[in-house]
Formats: structure tokens, sequence, C-alpha cells
């Protein structure tokens, strides 16, 4: 809203409006922008010596059970294989005595709201996400339903 | 075999509105009416921390004798269950709001709270998350029902250090905590609501070996079920390891209904949370006199000198002044501090009375609070208000009646007819009689009627002097003082 009131009061002539920067054009003129490139399009430059673990199948089943992924095919556990290669050069850089940063906002002020109560109250708009309600409950299945073991399941692993 | 009990304890913390976000916090409302849209963790919602929440933390964190960090992180714990919609918890696994304090507590010696020693358990840490929803499992329609009101309704994790060793210390630990946290008001602590929830961690090892494998043990719904729970979660691993068996290292819940724990059946293996740091909310910095930043609004800012100057008179504290200021023993001062409102009365009848507060102390826990306990009510749902009690226990000490007829009044008073002590003492004619001849003519009768008895004193038994005050007693119905009683016979007998 703020935004939109700027521009009004700047085209209104309150001071010249800005121009944006001039962007590169990759693609014909009147042509959408650029599709993320169905392959990458440029490798690091010294090939990479081979990772000392392949990742096991232990590892993967563990994978699999923790975020409910399912690696499908060969092609996939080479994707996770090249996923760890991409985020290992990460301990190329030499971090010795540097404090890690593990958000953006670490410098920012964390907001502190008021205890009033300004929300709430929309059980209907709620519930009509829900497939399944009963008398303004969610429904969901009883408990957690294990995955089923390595040995019991169809799973590509399975055969690997 | 020396048991190990660690504690895990969630408190909810006394607030309007969630945690992360603006909805109410109230027990017992229709289902999921109380539900943000953050709550229900629909895409596009953040998380905005609730100053009232880490008020409550601190406040806690400095009667608990913490360091309180003054920046504190606060991350995600993953895991997948239907009443966590978001599939993490937002807590603070790195670097909590309060470490290293302690929290002393005190046991009986034996059963008759003659001896008190005072323990110490020391704090690990406290910690600010969120509380999960609430599930309702239909079993015989293989379904769950979810309700969110209680999803991301801020919590004070209280983590203890493993330095208690049977149930008894466990219980007076968690019931002076919730002493505590109710003086505070940084919770409202009621177990049956939920609003503090218990978890234990029991092992068992020989003295001089390492600590054995721990097992944990959840849903325990009231103090004393944590003593039963706990003692007989080491009796269990006891018997286990004595014929021979081995310790799981597994959650086991307690059934309240036959007194054991038994294998939760959710709870398979470890598992894996996958801590991560919460992206969307900055540290957590808290300030003091010192570190404060000049032109700060105040509404942003959490001074922990502030808050160190308002907290209220701890429970320990209470109880030594009551010690103090009416001359009653610890153990008294505990039983005052443990029912709600006993204090105030107590205080109360000793301000409308001239009777010396280490004898009214008698007639609170002896007479008032056994009345009570027999017909289970609270000190507020007494029909015998402080005013008639301080009332009778005047008539008492003016000498007007006898205490074994304060007794009968008393009885009387329990029934709410809203009669005055005075009113009934005249109409069961319950007054010491005060004529001296009369008294001295009845004492003549008795000892003219007993030639025995009067023999044996004479001769020196002088214990036998009480039967004879005894009769004197029944004679006269209960309304003869003993003492005067006693005084008459003595100086007849001498004649």
């Amino acid at each position: 809203m703020r935004a939109l009131r700027l521009g009004r009061w700047l085209r209104a002539g309150g001071l010249p409006v800005p121009v944006p920067p001039a962007r590169a054009v990759l693609t014909a003129p009147g042509a959408s922008p650029a599709p993320v490139p169905p392959r990458p399009t440029w490798q690091r430059g010294e090939p990479r010596p081979p990772p000392q673990q392949k990742v096991t199948v232990e590892v993967l089943d563990h994978l699999e059970h923790l975020a409910l992924v399912d690696f499908r095919d060969a092609e996939g556990v080479e994707r996770l294989q090249k996923a760890i290669q991409f985020a290992d050069q990460l301990r190329d850089v030499n971090t010795d005595g540097v404090e890690p940063m593990d958000s953006v906002l670490e410098d920012r002020c964390l907001y502190l709201r008021d205890d009033d109560v300004t929300e709430g109250n929309c059980t209907n708009e709620l519930l009509k996400n829900a497939r399944e309600k009963v008398e303004e409950y969610f429904v969901a299945p009883p408990g957690n339903i294990p995955l089923p073991k390595l040995e019991e399941r169809e799973t590509f692993l399975q055969s690997s | 075999w020396e048991p190990v009990v660690g504690l895990e304890i969630h408190a909810q913390i006394s607030s309007n509105s969630k945690l992360f976000s603006g909805s109410q916090v109230q027990f017992a409302a229709p289902p999921n009416s109380l539900v943000s849209f953050f709550d229900a963790s629909l895409p596009g919602t953040l998380p905005v921390l609730n100053r009232r929440c880490v008020e409550a933390a601190v406040m806690t964190g400095l009667a608990l004798n913490c360091s309180i960090n003054k920046k504190s992180l606060f991350d995600r714990k993953h895991y997948f269950y239907a009443d966590l919609p978001a599939g993490y918890q937002i807590t603070q696994q790195r670097v909590p709001i309060a470490v290293n304090g302690s929290l002393s507590y005190s046991l009986c010696v034996d059963n008759k709270m003659s001896q008190m020693v005072t323990k110490t358990v020391r704090i690990k840490q406290i910690q600010l998350e969120q509380d999960s929803g609430k599930s309702l499992h239909d079993d015989t329609r293989s379904q769950t029902l979810v309700d969110l009101n209680r999803a991301g309704v801020g919590l004070m994790e209280v983590v203890m250090e493993p330095d208690m060793c049977c149930g008894e210390e466990a219980a007076a630990a968690v019931r002076e905590l919730q002493l505590i946290l109710q003086t505070l008001g940084s919770s409202q602590a009621v177990m049956a609501e939920g609003q503090l929830r218990v978890d234990a961690n029991v092992s068992v090892h020989h003295p001089g070996e390492p600590y054995g494998v721990r097992t944990e043990v959840k849903n325990i719904n009231s103090i004393r079920f944590l003593a039963k729970a706990v003692d007989y979660e080491i009796q269990r691993q006891i018997e286990e390891l004595e014929s021979g068996g081995t310790i799981l290292n597994e959650t086991r819940a307690f059934d309240a209904k036959l007194g054991c724990t038994v294998p939760m059946r959710d709870k398979e293996g470890k598992q894996d949370y996958r801590f991560m740091p919460e992206p969307n909310l900055p540290p957590l910095i808290l300030y003091d006199a010192k570190s404060l930043p000049a032109n700060m609004n105040h509404q942003q800012v959490v001074n922990i000198d502030l808050i160190h100057e308002r907290l209220p008179d701890l429970p320990s504290v209470k109880r030594a002044k009551l010690v103090e200021r009416y001359g009653i023993l610890p153990e008294h001062s505990f039983t005052l501090l443990n029912e709600d409102g006993l204090t105030e009365f107590f205080e109360n009848v000793v301000k409308q009375t001239q009777m010396k507060p280490k004898k009214v102390i008698g007639w609170i826990l002896n007479d008032l609070l056994s009345y009570l306990k027999q017909h289970s009510l609270t000190v507020k749902e007494s029909p015998v208000s402080s005013f008639l009690l301080a009332d009778l226990l005047n008539l008492l000490e003016k000498k007007e009646i006898s205490s074994t007829a304060a007794k009968h009044v008393l009885a009387e008073l329990w029934k709410g007819e809203r009669k005055t002590p005075l009113e009934i003492v005249k109409e069961k004619k319950l007054e010491l009689i005060q004529d001296q001849k009369e008294l001295e003519q009845i004492c003549q009768a008795v000892i003219d009627g007993q030639e025995n008895e009067v023999m044996a004193i004479k001769a020196g038994n002088l214990k036998v002097l009480n039967k004879l005050i005894g009769l004197v007693q029944r004679e006269t119905r209960g309304r003869s003082n003993p003492v005067v009683v006693k005084q008459l016979l003595e100086k007849k007998l001498s004649q």
C-alpha cells in the first residue's frame, strides 16, 4: 500500500521518477525471460577428487524415513551424490576463528509484540482446507503409521 | 542400587495470546476457534514474538537463580505428527534464554512432618518453545481428531539435571516449582488443565559404576502420579536387571489405572530432529540497566534488572517470614503455603483474635484443615469463615468455654447454619461454670464418692488425680475448667 502511494506521489510531480537500470536482455525482445536450464551450463574448474564414501543404502533408507522422500531410481541417487559433492565445495573455504552465521537477520532487531488477542475465530475458513472433518475437528490418520522397514518396501533401494 | 531421576517440565505461559501469533490462549474453547493462520501453518505466515512470554521466561529464570542469556536463539525441531501442522516446533535448542540455575525444595524425613530436609536440584536450562495441538484418538473409526487451539501456545521448558533419586524427591521438587510459578504468575501451573506437564527420565546403576540406560516416562497427570510412576519405573528396572534382562532406551507411558508404565506405541527408535536455526527470527536480545541503549522504544526492550526488582516474594521467603512473624514451626509454614488460601485465612484469624498465633495454628491445621480435607473442600469453600473462627477462639481465650466445648461449637459451626459461636454456646449450655461454690460442691461430691482413689493420691500416686478431674468434667458435662478443678481438688485433698 505504502509503495503504491509513493508511486502516485512521485508521478504527481513530487520528485522525478527514477528510471529502472537497464537490464541485459538474453532472449529476443518480446519473448519471456530465459527459463531455468535443464542441465548445468558450467562446471567448477579443476575436477574434484571423487568423494571418499559413497552414500550407503542405510543412509538412503534413513533419509527416506526422515524426510518421506522416495529416491525412485539410480538417477535420483546419483543426483543426491552430485548434490553432496556440490555442497562439499564449502569445505574449501577456511573458516577458522569465524563465528557461524545462521541468519541474514542476525543484526536485525527481533520485534516484540504486545500481548493482545488480535487473531483467531476463523474456524470455518480454516476447515475449508480440510478434506475430511468431524464437528470442527481436523481428521488425521491414527497416530504415525511407520514407514515399513526396508525389506518390506517396494522401492528402488530394495533392488540396489 | 542407586536410582537416578531427571525431569523435563513444560509449563504453559500465562498470557493472553500465543507465543508467535495473536490468537487467544484459553482452556476449553470450541475446537479450532482459537487458531490463527500462522498456528495452522498456512503458507506465507511468519512468527512474531510475544513480549509477555519473554518476560515470563526471564522472571522464571531469575526466580530459579539462572544466568539469563542476553542473546538467545530460536531453532526448528522437526518431526511429523498430526497435531504439529508445520512439521516442526520452534524452540531454543542451541542457546536458550536461561541456564545454570537451582531449585531448593524440602522433604519430610519421616511421614510425620516433624523433620524437614532441604535438597537442591540443578536447573540445566529454561527455553521458550511452542506447544503442539491436541490429538483425540478415535480407535473405533481408526482416525485422529485434531484441535489446534493449543498449537502455538508459549511454553517454558525447564530441564532439571538428574539430581533426584526417588518419586518423593521428584514430587517435592515439582510441587515447589509449581508454587514458584504460581507466585510469579508466569504460569498457572495447574497439572489437571495441562498447564504443567512433567516427563521423568529414570535409570538405575550400582554406586561407583557408570549410569544405566534411561527410559523416559510420559503421561503423568498429577504430582501424586509422578511419585508413583517414578517409583514404579525404578522398581521395574531393578527387577529387570536383577533377573538378567536389559533396559531399552525407550519412552514409556504411565497408566494411572494400573499404576504401571507401558512402552509407548509411536516412539520407534531414536528420533532425528534435524535441528536448524529458525530463519525467520533474529536473535533475542535482552538488556539490563548497564546495556540499555539510550534511544530505544520502551515497548521493544526487555530489561532484566527491572524484572528482577519487580519479582514478588518467593515461597521460601514467604515461609521464612511466616515463621519469624508468628513463631510457628517451619513444617506449619509448608502446610500453610501448600493449601490455596490457607495462609490468608490464618492471618485473618490472627488479626481478629487475642489468641497467640502459636495456638491459633493448631486450630487451623488440626481442626479446620482436617475438616476441609474430609469433605474435599477448598479453603474458599469453608462454611466457617475466619471471622467465625476468630470469634470462637476469643471465647476460648477469655476462658468462657473449655477447649472441649470449643470443639463442640466448631462441629456445630460446620453445619453452616449461620449461628454465632456465642449463640451456640448459650443454646447448648456449654459455658464454663464460673460459680466457685458450685464447682467446690461437685468436687467434694466426687471426692466423697471415690474413696480408693483418694487414698491412692494421699499415698503419693498423683496420676490418679487425673481420673478425679475426668469425673468432675463428666459431672459438669465438660463445663469445668480442668486447671481450676485440679487446683480445687488438690486443695481439698491436702486438707
